[in-house]
């Protein structure tokens, strides 16, 4: 236990002595979105009756940068030790892979709700935002952060420099992001890129978030539940027997 | 008692590339034992596999008894590993680290009075609150050694420590190894420096291609080549035929032959007088590891 609690403790600190750019920039860039967004767009659409686009917007961008950041936490923390080398010291110790996994997963689902978070408390600011569920709210916050926490994990484990690791985020990451229906209901969308929407699991984690303050959404919220709990657990899986076997970093 | 370290016919490939091919070896508790061998022997496939960082092709490692694969995680808390490459991370200070490589092996807060020790015996006082990224690379290297003896292992095994490393800090460095390897600590090291080797260690073990090739005390091994080494400075391009069996090496003017008994001096000298060759310097030299090394990899 305690093997763990350090690790995790470690890459807790590690983001967090940086935190002017792991929690900083990453909300505000959200703030930007959020400003040019809904400035652009507000006065034309209404996605929800009685909810303004702005405050459409936000959990949106909440949980896209929560995704986003606890995708960066495991995954750059993983390509950047074993580009230094100094992934040695954590395969040197009796860590067992469970250990191991779930250190970091904490450490990126944290990062997540610490940048959703202060997206959510800078956009007080700017507009009122209702609270219809805050367990769902919660729910989603956990698996969404924990989802994309597995993922960098796999992509960190996989990546062996830098480069694969942009490509990884800028050919996976940011189209599924961006292509979830932050910035726009999919009702809105014609019938073939609604299906396809459907087929991406950043849509039920926005979904389900959203449904968490508005009380309303694209679809029903068990439907997201399951889909993202499922997608949460199967990735686990992997990643489990990626780091079971050793594959890439114990050759 | 059960030996520190035990290896039993293991073999490593690399895809079609045999790296290790059937090594055996045992290292009892308390040792002080080196594993030599030129570039490519093998010396750190060898204790890659023992620290779990590579698993073997086939055979077994144990560290204290305990298999390095299947009950992993008591070996690893036996054992201690500075890597060859100097590696570190650059967010934290040296003491933040060392802590936290304790922590992974369990220990908290009991263990700080050994890692201020481990800290202070390596020379890194001054250093102990500056961020890795920020040591010079002697600092650095000290402080790959202090990660891993910060769990405190008995088993020790350091991968070319003194590898770019100046004088003093060798020096201060195998003060504090052979004080670890008094209070008990197993020691295993591979070295360039065979001189230090010869040394320190009381057992040896030379790697060539995958393969132990010799196994022995520090002492039978020396005495393996019979004899001593005679050096002359010579005022001569060319040697006589008859002496160029005996010539072991030869740099600008300085020539050193091997001789299996202390009376051939008698045989080169006269050769050399009968060549009209002048005898500018003479030493005689004991024969060392490098001697071994050289016979047994030439054989
Ligand atoms: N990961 C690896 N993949 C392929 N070949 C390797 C790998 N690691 C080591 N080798 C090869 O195995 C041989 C032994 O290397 P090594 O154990 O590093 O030697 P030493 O430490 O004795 O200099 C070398 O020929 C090296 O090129
Ligand atoms: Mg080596």
């Amino acid at each position: 236990m305690t093997g763990m609690w350090t690790l995790f403790k470690k890459e807790i600190l590690r983001f967090w002595k940086v935190s002017f750019q792991t929690v900083a920039a990453p909300v505000i860039t959200a703030l930007l979105y959020l400003l040019i967004f809904s400035h652009v767009l507000a006065s034309h659409v209404q996605v929800y009756e009685g909810v303004t686009y702005t405050a459409f917007l936000i959990p949106g961008l909440m949980m896209m940068s929560l995704l986003q950041n606890a995708f960066a936490n495991s995954s750059s923390s993983l390509i950047q030790s074993k580009v230094m080398g100094n992934i040695v010291f954590l395969l040197l110790t009796p860590l067992s892979y469970r250990q191991f996994f779930l250190a970091f997963l904490l450490a990126a689902i944290i990062r997540g709700l610490v940048v959703g978070a202060s997206v959510w408390l800078v956009a007080l600011f700017f507009v009122d935002l209702p609270v219809a569920q805050p367990l769902l709210i919660l729910t989603f916050a956990v698996l969404g952060g924990g989802l994309l926490g597995t993922l960098g994990i796999i992509a960190g484990i996989w990546a062996e420099k830098f480069d694969q690791m942009a490509a990884f985020q800028n050919f996976i990451i940011m189209p599924l992001s961006f292509l979830s229906g932050v910035f726009y209901s999919i009702h809105s969308l014609p019938p073939f890129w609604q299906k396809v929407s459907h087929l991406n699991p950043f849509f039920y984690m926005i979904d389900g978030f959203r449904h968490g303050f508005f009380g309303q959404g694209d679809i029903a919220p068990e439907i997201s539940l399951t889909v993202v709990g499922v997608s949460f657990l199967a990735l686990s899986w992997i990643t489990l027997r990626l780091l079971k076997s050793g594959y890439k970093l114990r050759g | 008692m059960t030996p520190a370290i035990q290896i039993d016919q293991v073999h490593k490939s690399f895809g079609a590339f045999e790296a290790l091919r059937g090594i055996d070896l045992t290292i009892a508790q308390g040792e002080f034992f080196a594993l030599l061998g030129p570039n490519g022997a093998g010396k750190s496939t060898l204790i890659n596999l023992l620290a779990g960082l590579l698993r073997p092709t086939s055979g077994k490692l144990s560290v204290m008894g305990h298999d390095v694969v299947n009950d992993y995680q008591s070996a690893r808390r036996l054992l201690g590993v500075v890597p060859q490459e100097l590696v570190f991370d650059p967010f934290f200070n040296v003491r933040e680290m060392l802590r936290f490589q304790a922590g992974y092996f369990g220990l908290g807060k009991e263990n700080d009075a050994w890692v201020d020790e481990v800290i202070e015996s390596l020379g890194l006082t001054d250093k102990a609150y500056t961020n890795m990224r920020r040591l010079s690379g002697g600092m650095k290297r000290r402080a790959l050694i202090a990660q891993a003896l910060a769990h405190k292992p008995p088993v020790v095994v350091l991968d070319e420590p003194t590898a770019g490393v100046d004088v003093e800090l060798r020096q201060m460095l195998w003060e504090f190894i052979k004080r670890l390897n008094r209070e008990g600590h197993t020691i295993i090291l591979t070295t360039h420096y065979l001189e230090e080797a010869e040394t320190l260690c009381s057992r040896v073990a030379m790697l060539k291609q995958g393969k132990v090739v010799a196994l022995d005390s520090t002492h039978n091994l020396l005495n393996r080549i019979p004899g001593k080494n005679l050096r002359l400075r010579l005022a001569a391009t060319s040697l006589p035929a008859s002496l160029t069996p005996l010539l072991r090496s030869q740099d600008e003017g300085h020539y050193t032959f091997a001789l299996p008994e202390v009376a051939q001096i008698e045989f080169v000298l006269s050769e050399l007088r009968n060549a009209d060759i002048k005898v500018e310097d003479m030493e005689l030299i004991e024969v060392d590891l490098e001697d071994v090394f050289m016979e047994i990899v030439r054989q």
